[in-house]
């Protein structure tokens, strides 16, 4: 069966939706497309699938039964564990495999946390004050990069929450982001 | 290996569970609250591909550190291998292991009881336990009664910065606390409250409440977590989102903005109740506390469901000697292996519905 998306790619993702009327709907897509990489599709769905779907798809999509990765497919160097196999089971080897599947991942956990990419919140205390005397920050607040990124997720729900009128939260989510700020401007020092 | 001052087994938990007391903000619709985190040790690999070995090391190194964190009062470890299955039941009963933990079961894997797996738990009140081993190396819980999602949020944070003071979490800069399953990664947090959404069922109304869960991406379960029926009309309401949005913005938006509108529908429901069909609620209220007061055979599905219809009885003030907190504790105290450990043998299913009818009469003077 081909993509229902792009028409080009065999679909090997399998997802079954459900709206608020419970009416059931079947999407077919390449892995391109079901990561976000294809052509957007005409019709968006406004409910988000919840999170059980996202990471079921991956059980019944992919190849199965052969418990040998296809050419390309990477693997986690740490743990053995392949993409392959995380497809199957949705559960990954070890915390490296976080690294090793990165740029496969993304979108799928973007798309399983509503749109979220990037850590925000508690940063593991001790570690933090740990690498501040080894001057290691980057290993926990992450590159220059990263850190644009991470402030850019916060002030995107700030946004959002004005939008909504949630000015208590708005306000939260302010001082978040006057904290990350004063972290990053510290491990720059 | 059971570490407490109580050898031989495991306790017999005197006190009921804190989170059965029925007490707390909005108690009428709200049973409990409960915070979750996950949490991996850095440098192990996750359950899916640790070896025996490994399993036995982190296995150590959480009960070195969880016996000096001060989870409660007192600490009880439990070496879920040496339980037997009622007993593993009874923890899975009382909401401090999931069933999964019980089996020594990781997804996709057999399972199996001799994994080496644990549960510290926080004595007396069952507030604070953590589990080990279980899909991720610690998941750690915080329960209360009734509405309390930032006490129980500000009691786990304080117990989590102990744990990581003498251990390595797994931590990403972009992904942040790494999780074996990539949809609790990100802080790792999990806010649930229990509700008894008893009016809404009664209405029909109950579907819209579902359906408008999972358009706000919650989840739904029933009394005991994933996959479970919603036994007696208590529903489990979780974020399913843990990456993006920092603990705080999370336990506000459940806390302030989302179980607010649910309690505010599920009181109006009961109101109208009230209004309308008085007499029809009544009748219901009085035939389940009959039936309880009376049948000698229960099944535990019907006899939460008559317990859930009797607590929205007390709490409308249409049973005014009902005590609410028995009605509670009966709910945990009908289900398979809390009765068998009341009766003090194994029972079959005949004798477990005579034995559970008894208790039910017998609690409430029937």
């Amino acid at each position: 069966m081909l993509c229902e998306n792009c028409g080009q790619r065999e679909a090997t993702i399998h997802e079954v939706l459900i709206d608020a009327s419970n009416t059931k709907r079947e999407k077919h897509l390449c892995e391109v497309c079901a990561a976000g990489g294809g052509p957007q599709e005409p019709t968006p769905e406004s409910i988000p699938a919840p999170v059980s779907e996202l990471i079921g798809k991956f059980m019944v999509g992919g190849p199965t039964g052969t418990g040998k990765a296809p050419a390309g497919m990477p693997t986690c160097a740490s743990c053995g564990t392949t993409y392959a196999k995380f497809k199957q089971s949705g559960l990954l080897g070890c915390p490296d495999c976080y690294a090793a599947f990165e740029q496969r991942l993304g979108p799928l956990i973007e798309r399983a946390h509503e749109g979220g990419s990037h850590h925000v919140g508690k940063i593991p205390k001790r570690a933090l004050e740990d690498s501040r005397g080894g001057g290691r920050l980057d290993a926990i607040l992450g590159d220059p990069a990263e850190r644009t990124k991470r402030l850019a997720e916060l002030h995107k729900a700030l946004d959002s929450a004005v939008q909504g009128e949630k000015y208590e939260r708005a306000a939260e989510i302010k001082q978040e982001i006057e904290q990350l700020r004063t972290l990053f401007s510290e491990g720059d020092a | 290996m059971v570490e407490s001052g109580d050898p031989g087994g495991l306790p017999v938990f005197d006190r009921g569970a804190e989170w059965l007391r029925g007490e707390g903000a909005a108690s009428d619709v709200v049973m409990s609250s409960r915070v979750r985190l996950a949490r991996n040790l850095a440098g192990y690999p996750f359950q899916t591909t640790t070896t025996p070995e490994q399993q036995m090391e982190v296995l150590q190194l959480a009960h070195a550190r969880l016996m000096d964190v001060s989870l409660a009062e007192s600490v009880m470890w439990v070496d879920l291998r040496e339980l037997s299955d009622t007993e593993r039941d009874l923890l899975v009963e009382r909401q401090l292991i999931s069933r999964q933990h019980a089996r020594g079961k990781v997804t996709g894997q057999p399972g199996s009881t001799e994994r080496p797996r644990a549960v510290a738990i926080g004595l007396p009140d069952e507030r604070q336990s953590v589990m080990v081993n279980e899909e991720d190396h610690l998941r750690m819980q915080s329960i209360r009664s009734g509405l309390a999602l930032t006490e129980a949020a500000a009691a786990l944070n304080a117990i989590d910065d102990e744990i990581e003071a003498g251990l390595d979490y797994a931590f990403h800069p972009r992904f942040g606390y790494l999780t074996c399953c990539p949809t609790n990664v990100g802080t790792g947090i999990r806010f649930s409250v229990m509700l008894h959404l008893v009016g809404l069922k009664l209405t029909g109304e109950i579907d819209k409440v579902k359906h408008a869960a999972v358009d706000m991406s919650l989840a739904v379960r029933g009394f005991h977590g994933e996959g479970s029926d919603a036994a007696g009309d208590l529903y489990q309401l979780s974020n399913q989102t843990t990456l993006g949005k920092s603990e705080s913005v999370l336990l506000h938006e459940m806390e302030r903005d989302i179980v607010p509108r649910v309690i505010d529908y599920e009181r109006h429901a009961r109101k109208e109740l009230m209004r309308t069909r008085r007499t029809w609620l009544e009748d219901r209220v009085h035939r389940a506390h009959a039936a309880l007061r009376s049948a000698r055979l229960m099944a535990t599905s019907e006899s939460l469901d008559l317990l859930g219809l009797a607590r929205l009885g007390s709490s409308l003030g249409l049973l005014p000697d009902l005590d609410p907190v028995e009605v509670n504790r009966l709910m945990l105290a009908v289900q398979p292996a809390h009765l068998q450990r009341a009766v003090g043998r194994a029972l079959d299913q005949q004798e477990r519905r005579i034995e559970r009818a008894t208790l039910i009469r017998t609690r409430l003077g029937g």
